[in-house]
């Protein structure tokens, strides 16, 4: 394997420089998902430009109205804030279901965001609290965020600094199904809202999605036509963690034990 | 690049986009950390990076220039007796082939220091992302139980 570079910007504007004249390169933060693969040979990158130590990408803050997590804040930061618990506490429960201590500790937002893999934990939580993505050049709705399986609005050379989570972000609810508590990849994540009505899932599809039609029957108090329009709302598949058919019913099964509450 | 390794400070003139792993066990010689999955998965390979517990297959070394790192190798007191976490696994047999021993005693103490009193559901949590394929996790548990303060 060809030696990989390792380049290491002094602030957000230097790493934006470096990915945008860096042919081939890719920023990294805390390793858990980019350092499998570059070791796996799965992506093979020129050079990677190293963001987890950049102070502008780190801390937790309130803002006009909600709280705005730095994209390399790593969850175990997040587990222990005040003020996610106070304006998400599904983020907090979301985030304590990813890996372990060891990942908890490198693992962040903006590298769950950025690898957009559909069984992201903390993906359906941000999209049911209708998160912003703040790049260095602009602020993302999260639901045009996810354009394709692995594949963001993210342009080249576009880095993640901040998710801000909206003041409605509180009534999220949010639950995780795998083989086991820890290290386990999701069958299934669900995540709701009541007010502004929303249901998003992962690993039901080829991105983590909001389900359009169950949200609607919600808004009119629908909660049993919510769960039947998940059938159509998803398009789970059969891999080696679940089946198709299994995806399906636990999402509407749990989608229904957490709307009965 | 220099970073502190058990307390010693290093330098090392390598690519720095290897993984830490590597670097400790290939060019640093220490190899308290041992390669299990290398995919974050199994926790054989846990370092302190900065008190806080990581798997050294997922840090591209590059990324702990100035950091303290501490191994396995790094746990012993200073007259190089065992610590009481150390002691507390000999004496209550917390290890079967071994493999998983130095993640599960780097990934105890790094619970203890933020959780001088953990439950044994803590103490489970705490030691969830060590995986033991010879399932000795009784004793282990037990061993980490015997340390609170």
């Amino acid at each position: 394997m060809p030696d990989v570079t390792y380049l290491r910007p002094r602030d957000v504007a230097h790493a934006v420089r470096l990915c945008e004249g860096t042919p081939d390169a890719r920023p990294l933060g805390g390793g858990t998902d980019l350092m499998v693969m570059l070791h796996a040979g799965t992506v093979r990158p020129r050079a990677l430009v190293d963001l987890w130590s950049l102070a502008e990408l780190k801390g937790i803050r309130r803002v006009d109205g909600g709280v705005e997590i730095g994209a390399a804040e790593p969850y175990t930061g997040i587990i222990g804030s005040a003020l996610v618990a106070e304006y998400c506490p599904a983020l907090v429960a979301a985030s304590r279901t990813i890996g372990a201590a060891q990942i908890q500790n490198r693992g962040t937002l903006g590298g769950n965001l950025a690898n957009a893999s559909p069984a992201g934990d903390t993906l359906p939580v941000l999209l049911a609290a209708d998160a912003i993505v703040v790049t260095d050049r602009r602020a993302i709705p999260i639901v045009d965020f996810f354009t394709a399986y692995r594949q963001t609005a993210l342009a080249l050379g576009e880095l993640i600094v901040a998710v801000r989570l909206p003041a409605s972000a509180r009534g999220v609810r949010f639950r995780k199904v795998g083989t086991r508590a820890a290290q386990a990849i999701s069958k299934v994540v669900v995540a709701v809202n009541r007010e502004p009505a929303r249901i998003a899932f992962g690993s039901v599809a080829e991105v983590p999605l909001r389900a359009r039609s169950a949200e609607a029957s919600l808004a009119r108090g629908d909660v049993q036509g919510a769960v039947a329009a998940v059938a159509a709302d998803t398009r789970p598949i059969d891999d080696v963690r679940s089946t198709a058919e299994y995806r399906r019913t636990v999402a509407q099964n749990v989608l229904r034990d957490l709307l009965r509450d | 690049m220099q970073f502190t390794l058990n307390g010693a400070t290093v330098s090392v003139d390598v690519v720095g986009t290897r993984r830490l792993l590597d670097v400790l066990r290939e060019d640093l010689r220490v190899t308290g950390a041992k390669e299990g999955c290398g995919e974050g998965e199994c926790g054989a390979c846990s370092v302190l990076i900065d008190g806080a517990v990581v798997n050294s297959c997922l840090v591209a070394v590059g990324q702990i220039g100035g950091c303290s790192v501490v191994t396995v190798e790094g746990l012993a007191l200073q007259d190089g007796k065992p610590s009481p976490l150390q002691q507390a696994f000999i004496e209550r047999g917390a290890a079967q082939c071994g493999i998983c021993t130095p993640g599960m005693l780097l990934a105890a103490h790094a619970l203890l220091n933020a959780n001088p009193r953990p439950t044994e559901d803590e103490v489970r949590v705490g030691l969830a992302g060590n995986l033991c394929r010879c399932t000795g996790y009784t004793k282990i548990i037990d061993a980490v139980l015997a340390c609170r303060m």
